[in-house]
């Protein structure tokens, strides 16, 4: 992966002593809380219910195992002993006191990491698919893309304080793990037909309170314009996206509002002035920091092990674990490995840092001494031997790391929601837990098969409910907290965009509502059929008749929402 | 004491800023579609508010509108470089470059940051030094604090009129808060792997 040199080094070096310098002022008194907000928040932290907290960037997603152990120190030493791992591959820290957070950040410039621009109205941190560089179907591994989109955008001072954040996905397989489509810019590397590295570019898509899918505004851009070509895309937002409305500040309401014709053009204008110049990338450029992801020292081997092959045959639970928790990889025999982090009772995304040492142990000693986090909340050893899968279950078993449940009803993608968030209308934590507890029958979940449920504390949209297959979002109504439920939604290739059944539900509610739908699945479904596919079949109309009962009651109260 | 710094030292303000009027009620325009609002977005001042404007005598800096609709009144001095322009933060520098034959007979323009976190300034400068070429003071004025100083500099401002109840003297120091950038910008065209051998 990825390693520093003198000049990444002394970036995150003098962003700490800048930083502390910014953190001494506020508490002298010298800095008010409006001007130290913008400060703070373009380093991650945000002032909560209960104290600060602190979004660490874990760049598209990798991680060394030396990281992890410093993250997991950390949470001992700063916070209670966890932390938790967001649906954009960083970190958080709900607990860390403001005094302490330089020497926090110190000690992540030590082992080449930071929190810059982990938050506040700028460039994010750049995620892509978590099997980068491993995927069968990868046609260009995109890490080392993503790095130097990284370093382009880290305190790049035209776009330090945009109208609204900015989001970036890069993809580079043919099938998006990214969901570059809801992304303000998403990147999706492919090979045009002469085998040349280009870029299908989509811009303005975006969760959030508008949702939108984003649109393509380049369908094969060469790969050494993607910098001045995303300049130029930037330029005009920061220039005439909104600002007098937050609501509707993100780069998605501007294409919308000048349609992607219009906005093209502008963006092709400005293009026109930095086309070719100095921040065009060179094949030496791209070739210098692929050199950090080049292949690992793979043992050659053949794509079956016998005594692998006894104990999935002779271990039931392994044999689950197998089919859901790993991934093909594109070396033959080796797998992916998916540690969910979606145990029944643990808040999803959760880990302590005693599972961060275990991790960072089975990276080291079965994977290369890396590891990815995924944007649904769960930690991946990319390169594990079939051999050597056993022993990992074993182990990951032993910590709570190995719940078969990768795709299922219960890999619920969940925001920190009421319990910790400032922004939340409503607790997004307990209404997983309740889910995950009414259906913790694992043969059941199987039979389900791939249902992707997500949770978004507000319509901020965090926990992805949009494009969930089941997407459950917690509003306000009078004071007390309600959860609409959303049904349809989908990640990928085929990005779609939920739509809600009805009014919304308490929260004691919301499981059995969640059975009922699931109950109309089960009864309709013919053969095989995915949960989404049966739900694009029919529609909504046959789950709110067994929500809401009558389609005419069902009317009626639909009027009351 | 002034809280003017330009090209790195603070200095003496040989500058009258002339702003509009005080009228009795600003409206901020809600604008109902970003394609108004990227030309309009706040009240623009209207021909009788220009009008008011009172121009002292001296080195002085008026807003775009008073420097297009009054240029003939103004032309001897600006012929004699008395008059620079400020902008606010909606308006567009195209507006002012195609008001005037070269912008370098401009001494100084100004550009108004209304609120810390409005990073408009920072494409307009990027524009006035890149496309429009223009050499002489380039100024930022109004919500103008130190931790956005190094990225304002980066963006081809070379003076700063730091907010008067700030120290400009601690503001200095924030000019070299960084040493090395990654990416190319007015100060430094070419990203760091332009300038040198990297591992």
């Amino acid at each position: 992966m990825y390693r520093y040199d003198q000049y990444d080094q002394r970036i995150v070096d003098e962003r700490v002593a800048q930083y502390r310098d910014q953190t001494r002022r506020y508490l002298a008194g010298e800095l008010s809380d409006d001007e130290f907000r913008p400060l703070r928040l373009q380093n991650g932290l945000y002032i909560q219910r209960q104290a600060p907290m602190l979004r660490v960037a874990i760049p598209y997603g990798l991680l060394a195992s030396r990281q992890l152990r410093k993250l997991a120190e950390i949470a001992r030493k700063f916070d209670r002993g966890y932390a938790h791992f967001s649906t954009r591959q960083n970190i958080q820290y709900n607990w860390p006191r403001l005094e302490d957070t330089p020497d926090i950040l110190a000690e992540l410039a030590s082992v080449e990491m930071h929190a810059i621009q982990t938050s506040g109205n700028c460039i994010r941190n750049i995620t892509t698919d978590q099997f980068a560089g491993v995927a069968p179907d990868e046609v260009v591994d995109p890490r080392a893309l993503a790095e130097i989109l990284r370093q382009w955008s880290t305190f790049h001072p035209e776009f330090a304080a945009l109208p609204r954040k900015f989001k970036i996905a890069v993809n580079g397989a043919q099938s998006d793990r990214a969901v570059v489509r809801v992304h303000d810019i998403g990147l999706e590397f492919l090979r045009n037909e002469a085998g040349e590295l280009v870029v299908k570019v989509w811009v303005g898509g975006g969760l959030g309170r508008t949702p939108i899918i984003g649109q393509v505004i380049h369908d094969a851009l060469p790969w050494q314009h993607v910098i001045t070509y995303c300049e130029a895309i930037l330029r005009v937002y920061n220039r005439y996206g909104r600002r007098d409305n937050a609501y509707k500040a993100r780069i998605k309401i501007l294409v919308k509002a000048l349609g992607i014709e219009a906005f093209k053009h502008q963006v092709e204008e400005e293009w026109a002035f930095s086309k070719d110049g100095p921040g065009t990338l060179t094949q030496a450029e791209l070739d210098r920091v692929s050199a950090y992801f080049v292949p690992h020292a793979y043992d050659k081997l053949a794509d079956c092990d016998p005594d692998f092959n006894e104990k999935a045959a002779t271990h039931p639970a392994f044999a689950a674990w197998l089919k859901r928790c790993t991934h093909p990889h594109k070396v033959p025999g080796y797998r992916a490995v998916t540690l969910s982090l979606k145990k029944t009772g643990i808040a999803p995304g959760d880990a302590t840092a005693d599972q961060m040492d275990i991790v960072a142990n089975l990276a080291d000693q079965y994977s290369f001494g890396e590891l990815r986090v995924s944007h649904e909340q769960n930690l991946i050893l990319a390169d594990v031997k079939l051999s050597a899968l056993f022993d990992l279950w074993q182990t990951a078993r032993a910590a709570g790391l190995a719940t078969p449940n990768i795709g299922l009803l219960t890999d619920i993608i969940c925001c920190p929601g009421g319990d910790f968030c400032s922004l939340a209308n409503a607790k997004s934590i307990p209404i997983a837990q309740a889910i995950q507890e009414r259906f913790d029958n694992l043969d059941f979940l199987f039979d389900l098969g791939d249902i992707e449920l997500n949770i978004s504390g507000c319509m901020n949209s965090c926990g992805h409910h949009h494009v969930g297959h089941i997407g459950i979002l917690g509003v306000d109504k009078d004071g007390s907290e309600w959860y609409q439920i959303s049904l349809g939604g989908s990640q990928g290739n085929e990005t779609t965009l939920a739509s809600v059944i009805g009014r919304a539900f308490a929260a004691a509610d919301v499981p059995d509502v969640i059975s009922k739908i699931i109950d109309v699945y089960v009864e309709q479904r013919e053969g095989d059929e995915p949960f989404i596919d049966v739900v694009r079949r029919l529609g909504l109309d046959p789950f709110k008749a067994r929500v809401y009962g009558a389609p005419a009651t069902a009317k009626k109260e639909l009027a009351n929402v | 004491m002034s809280n003017l710094i330009k090209n790195g030292a603070i200095v003496a303000d040989t500058w009258t800023l002339v702003p509009y009027p005080a009228i009795d009620e600003t409206v901020q325009k809600q604008a109902g579609k970003v394609v108004q609002f990227k030309v309009t977005g706040t009240e623009a001042a209207s021909p009788e508010l220009i009008a008011q404007v009172q121009i002292p005598a001296g080195q002085v800096i008026v807003p775009l509108t008073v420097f297009r609709a009054r240029k003939d009144e103004l032309a001897p001095r600006i012929a004699a470089g008395e008059i620079g322009v400020w902008l606010e933060s909606f308006e567009l520098v195209e507006d002012l470059v195609a008001s005037i034959d070269d912008i370098n007979t401009l001494p100084l323009i100004a550009y108004d940051f209304p609120k810390f976190v409005d990073g408009r300034g920072f494409s307009a400068a990027t524009l006035l030094r890149t496309r429009y070429g223009y050499k002489n003071e380039l100024r930022a004025i109004g919500d103008v604090l130190r931790d956005k100083l190094y990225f304002m500099k980066r963006c081809g401002f070379d003076a700063y009129q730091i907010r008067a109840d700030r120290s400009a003297e601690d503001a200095l120091a924030s000019l070299r808060d960084f040493s090395e950038p990654y990416q190319g910008a007015v100060d430094e065209p070419l990203p760091v792997w332009r300038r040198h051998a990297r591992a």
